[in-house]
């Protein structure tokens, strides 16, 4: 094993959390498990730490703690270290904690993932419950003190011991649970430097909308597309909406006939009428990847009466959204409702969505249209929701 | 009648007033735009650095996509706006939210028979998970509800619902108020709700009982059971956890492509 102090130092130091040596998570021989519980972070002192979810095990010899997903990230303290516990209960928003308070560390001990400490206990959080049960069994191994009587045969104390026949050698382990760590401080730096210089960039797009509104200079309709493009690329939100152009820019234009030549097709085979939603998977299940946003796809839409495409985007009275053939001829489709629910007498959105087979969702939107033309009435009970034809209209 | 053209007039007033804002120090607006093109140019590079060293960490930790999106939202930055954007090519966080749109879009659809379009989003975790296979990468429920934030602009009626012990996904454009909403959250505990229960703890009229109660049944998204033992109780199938390990059927599943 490499001596301690010879690793990168990558944490905060001054933690309690110095008490612990990285482990494998594996249990010597003769040393048994006595219970374990999930959903368990870990706090130095009052502080939390990144050991955040885990399971912590009591074994007759030591506490250990294993992360929830990187089972490779494991540490372990030997009982004997503790001193007292203590419950702290829960509080609103807080779970149940057991605090353990513990000795002063010992100099030849093993490394572990934090080099130094200022304080003398840490927390177990209990998210999951379960502290009443750890509480209980914490007690008794701490007062029966099975591991001053019973020898494991890999002693804590002597490093020099080869460990390759049981597990992995506390070095390899110990590195990869430490470089993962280390990447990640690294990521979150290289993050926020990121971020500094993203925000230069909505602040720098602010002052030109600013200058827009109030017309500052006179910005051609070529830099305004120029600059909602820039906009679309940093994930900006639009603030300037001209009417000429609402938010699309060349991406949606090329998008829009795009869809049009994919979508002619399926949807045609569903009667003229698709759900935006079914839209969007049929579209990015094809694509797989480089997938559109909901948004694209909107924006997309929106452009095709612009552009003169056989599809329109209709938005119906419930909010639902559909692409619609251009050739498609309202009158027809709700002609057709009519003559469907006359034969049937009555029928539901579930009824007719099978006969014509079309989805529920706009199944219910032709009836309502018809309905909203005054072809067809409805029927509202409990039981249903039926659609009759307007014999007000038919008959005199 | 005076032509607004691209003469010589036209021209000399243009460089007059540009004249006189430089004279006040006043920035122009195209100067600005030539300016954010060029840094745009440098912030990509910046991103393509970041990219190389950290896309990974992105697509496997659901902690840091947390930090990045809360991030993104405090400098007024929205990566999931567009697939064309720099975040979504060059990180990939699109095409992992964007997909787990479509994965969430079908799971909801297979099961709209049963639950009148209302899940809760525990189940709809299990069910996406389970859809996605062993080896897919981790999903949280923090991007189960970035995902379905985005999918609103759909107009499906996606929209989330918290409840006392989590949330409630809506996949419908069913009218949901106030008052449907907290006879969802009495109903939690036990699945189901009597009318005798809401109006001992919400203190309702008979009247405004009904009504809630009726429209839940007519959206589908509640049951009655008349054959219960004191009086009817109204069952939310959303809300049954024993639902959670029926499969979805072959059938069921041809039926949501509809």
């Amino acid at each position: 094993a490499a001596a301690p102090g010879s690793e990168p130092v990558l944490v905060a130091p001054g933690t309690v959390m110095d008490r612990f040596v990285w482990a494998s998570g594996l249990l010597e021989i003769n040393e048994t498990l006595v219970i374990q519980q999930r959903g368990v972070r870990l706090y130095d002192g009052d502080d939390k730490t990144k050991f955040d979810l885990g399971t912590v095990l009591l074994s007759t010899h030591r506490l250990l703690w294993r992360d929830h997903k990187k089972h490779d990230c494991c540490i372990a303290l030997p009982l004997s270290q503790i001193i007292f516990f203590e419950e702290q209960a829960a509080g609103i928003g807080k779970s149940a904690k057991i605090v353990v308070h513990l000795q002063p560390v010992t100099l030849n001990k093993e490394p572990g993932p934090y080099q130094s400490s200022k304080y003398s206990y840490i927390k177990l959080s209990f998210k999951e419950h379960g502290q009443i049960e750890f509480y209980r069994r914490l007690s008794e191994e701490l007062s029966q003190k099975r591991w001053e009587r019973i020898s494991v045969s890999q002693p804590m104390q002597s490093p020099s011991r080869s460990q390759d026949e049981c597990f992995p050698s506390p070095a390899n382990v110990w590195s990869d649970a430490v470089l993962k760590l280390y990447m990640e401080e690294k990521a979150f730096e290289d993050l926020s430097q990121l971020m500094k210089k993203a925000k230069e960039m909505v602040d720098l797009s602010k002052l030109i909308a600013n200058k827009i509104k109030d017309k500052q200079g006179d910005i051609s309709e070529d830099e305004t597309i120029r600059f909602k493009s820039y906009l679309l690329s940093m994930g900006i939100a639009n603030p300037v909406t001209r009417e000429t152009h609402g938010s699309g820019t060349h991406y949606h234009l090329q998008l829009a006939k795009q869809l049009v030549e994919m979508l002619q097709v399926p949807v045609e085979e569903q009667g003229g009428m698709m759900a935006l939603t079914e839209v969007y998977c049929l579209t990015n299940r094809a694509r797989g990847m480089e997938l559109l946003s909901p948004e694209d796809l909107v924006n997309a839409c929106k452009m095709f009466e612009a552009l003169n495409l056989p599809m329109r985007l209709r938005i119906f009275d419930s909010g639902v959204m559909v692409v619609q053939l251009q050739s498609h001829s309202e009158d027809e489709m709700i002609a057709s409702a009519v003559e469907t629910v006359s034969e049937k007498g009555f029928v539901s959105s579930e009824e007719y969505a099978k006969l014509v087979g079309i989805s529920v969702l706009l199944a219910k939107e032709r009836l309502l249209l018809a309905e909203k033309v005054g072809h067809l009435c409805r029927d509202d009970s409990v039981e249903s929701l039926r659609f009759y034809p307007n014999l007000f209209l038919t008959q005199d | 009648m005076h032509r607004r053209g691209v003469g010589a007039g036209a021209i000399a007033k243009k460089k007059l007033a540009e004249a006189k804002y430089k004279e006040r120090g006043t920035v122009m607006a195209e100067d600005q735009l030539v300016q954010m093109s060029k840094q745009l140019e440098m912030f990509k590079t910046h991103l393509e650095e970041f990219a190389s060293k950290h896309k990974q960490e992105i697509r496997k930790s659901s902690e840091f996509r947390v930090q990045f999106q809360d991030m993104c939202a405090t400098i007024g930055v929205d990566p999931l706006a567009s697939g064309k954007g720099f975040w979504s090519e060059m990180l990939g966080v699109g095409d992992f939210y964007y997909e787990l749109g479509v994965q969430i879009i079908e799971v909801c659809l297979a099961l709209k028979h049963r639950n009148g379009g209302l899940i809760t989003l525990d189940e709809l975790h299990q069910r996406v998970l389970k859809g996605r296979g062993k080896f897919a990468q981790d999903v949280s429920q923090d991007d189960l509800i970035r995902a379905i934030k985005k999918l609103k602009s759909l107009g499906n009626g996606f929209s989330i619902i918290p409840m006392g012990g989590g949330y409630l996904v809506q996949s419908v454009p069913a009218e949901l108020n106030m008052d449907h909403t907290v006879v969802l959250q009495i109903a939690e505990k036990n699945g189901y709700v009597t009318v005798s229960e809401i109006k001992s703890s919400l203190k309702w009229d008979a009247e405004r009982t009904n009504q809630v109660l009726e429209h839940l049944l007519k959206e589908g998204l509640a049951w009655i059971d008349k054959q219960a033992p004191e009086e009817p109780q109204y069952w939310l199938p959303a809300l049954f956890s024993d639902l959670y390990s029926q499969d979805v059927t072959p059938e069921e599943a041809d039926a949501s492509l509809l």
